[in-house]
This record gives C-alpha cells, structure tokens and sequence, in this order.
C-alpha cells in the first residue's frame, strides 16, 4: 500500500490541522512533506494540502492574507499546471481567495461557530481527490467552521452545477447557509478541490465519527488521500 | 500627512449577518425606526504624499486585497489631505451639530 508518494502540507501562521492531514496522507500510505508559507519551495511534492485552521486569526477575510504568502504563487502555478491540490476549511477559503476555484465564503448565516459529524454526498467521483468513491455516495466526516458559508452569483452556481463542479453537497441539514447546499467544489480539470468539512479527522478508526457499527470508528476521510495516490500510479 | 481613505461593503444583495445581528439588537432597545443595518470595513492608508500612480495602486488594491468582488464592492477612495486635521474638524462639526 505504500507508495510512499510526497504529498505536501503547508502549515501558515494560525494553521490546526498541518498536524493531522499529515497523518491523514501517512495512514493512506503516502509521505507527507511539511511545507512552509514563507517559502518559495514545494521541496519536489506531487500533491499539495492547504490544512484547516485560522490563518491569520481570519483578519481581513478568512483565508485572504494566507492566500498572499510566498508559498502560494508556487501552489497557484503548479495547481495551473494539474498538480493536485486539496484545500480543506480554512484551505477552501483560501483556494477561492487565490482565486483557484469560484465563489468565496463569508460567515455562516446564523453567526455562530458549529462543530458536528456531517453527513455529505460526493457529487463528483471524478476528481484527483475523489476518484475512489463511488458517484453519489455518501459519507460522514468533522465539520468545524466560522466562516463556511460558500457563495457564488446565480451564474456561477448555474455554470459549476452544470461542469460538475460541485464535488460534495451537505446532506441532512445545511449547517452555514451555503448556497445549493454546497460543501466542496473543484475547480474545471478536477484536480483542485476545496471543501469546508474535514476528511483528515476522519482516518483512523477510534478517532472519527460514530458509525451504526460503533463509536468513532468512522474513516469516510481516508479515500480522499488515497484517491489521489492511486491516481497517481494510474496516471 | 495625507491618508487614502478606502471603503468596502458587502454586496446589497447578500446577507450580512453582522448587520442583521445589530438590527435586531436595536430592535430590542426600541430603535425601531432603523429597519436595516449594513457593516462594512474602513481602511486608511497613511502615506507620505498622493501621486497619481500610488492612487493607481491603491485601486487595484482595493479591487485585489481590501475586498473580494464575489461577496464585496469597493463604495469609495478618498484622499484625506492631513488626516489628524479633518477628524478633529469633523468631530467639532458634529458636536456643534448636535
């Protein structure tokens, strides 16, 4: 199972979970690779994770000045040329703030932070980073959030419905007022996606969701990093 | 030493959820005549001196960083020419008025 692909993950000033995407991509048989905002280098990776967190204590807008590091031209270039990129909460925000994928977020409409175990379904199983799930499954995994709320004009959301650019929608409940009840989106190759829930907390068993089978067992976040291993030994 | 003023709201037809928080808020002290409250942010810019270029840049500035043209609109850019001066005078124009 070890393919030992470098998948990186950049930690910025106000990043949470660095730590456990890491994790997340080791339990999937990867290797993660600790990247820095400050720099200009990927350090060779073949995939990159913007983790969730608040960067910058969310000054300005949420996601906004991570997106100006130094780091991210080099993300914004290699997400340009197809490399895999994933950006998970505060990372979503930031890929819609370098603007890697439509829309923006803004505050969840009920003003309040919310934390549950949120169900979802995967609305394009075609990506570099959902490839391994079925189309229309659905799963379970953290959700954890301020600022979640995912907007976009009507034409946009026309025309990302359309190209199947919606990856996940939330299920049950809308829980920040997204519209179309939106949780994840990528942008037209498929190769950048960016949802609001976290798969990384979703990987082990004794440290995910409950499941009808027991409790914490559930690892719904585990074929994110190894959909876009396989990809990479298909590719 | 002038200052840049810019100022950025969220769109008219998307919800601010701060702005619909103090609406209520002041509905509940009785301020009923305000049927609608909108938040926005104010940045100032201090700057040695305006040039034509450096307002060039603050404008695309505030198009690419003070705002996010898919939830926000730039309202207004103004020069403030000595900063310290014109509040004090706007804050004395407002006591007189009231």
């Amino acid at each position: 199972m070890a393919t030992g692909m470098r998948i990186g993950v950049v930690t910025f000033p106000g990043s949470l979970d660095d730590r456990d995407a890491q994790r997340a991509v080791r339990l999937a048989g990867g290797e993660p690779v600790a990247l820095w905002h400050g720099s200009h280098d990927l350090d060779g990776v073949e995939a990159i994770i913007l983790p969730g967190g608040f960067s910058y204590g969310d000054y300005l807008r949420a996601g906004a000045i991570a997106s100006l590091s130094p780091i991210m031209s080099e993300v914004v270039d290699a997400a340009n040329k197809g490399m895999p990129v994933l950006g998970i909460c505060n990372g979503f925000q930031m890929l819609a703030e370098a603007r890697l994928i439509p829309g923006a977020h803004t505050r969840n409409a009920h003003q309040q932070f919310i934390r549950r175990d949120q169900r979802l379904r995967v609305e394009n199983a075609d990506t570099a980073w959902t490839n391994g799930f079925e189309q229309g499954q659905e799963i379970t995994i953290p959700l954890k959030n301020a600022d979640g709320r995912f907007i976009a004009d009507a034409e946009t959301v026309k025309r990302i419905e359309g190209q199947g650019q919606v990856a996940f929608r939330y299920l049950g409940v809308n829980p920040n007022g997204s519209f179309d009840d939106i949780a994840g989106v990528s942008n037209e190759r498929g190769n950048v996606v960016g949802l609001m829930p976290h798969p990384e907390h979703a990987t082990e068993p004794g440290f995910g969701p409950d499941t009808a089978l027991a409790m914490s067992s559930g690892v719904d976040g585990l074929t994110f990093f190894t959909s876009v291993i396989r990809k990479a030994l298909v590719a | 030493m002038p200052t840049i003023v810019v100022e950025v709201m969220p769109k008219a037809e998307l919800l601010d959820p701060q702005g619909k928080a103090v609406t209520f808020a002041l509905a509940r002290l009785g301020k009923d005549f305000a049927t609608e409250v909108r938040i926005g942010k104010r940045f100032e810019i201090a700057v040695d001196e305006v040039t034509d270029a450096i307002l060039a840049d603050v404008k695309q500035l505030a198009d690419d960083v003070f705002s996010n043209s898919v939830i926000e609109d730039v309202v207004s850019i103004e020069v403030l020419q000595d900063s310290a001066a014109t509040v004090a005078a706007e804050a004395s124009s407002t006591a007189a008025a009231l």
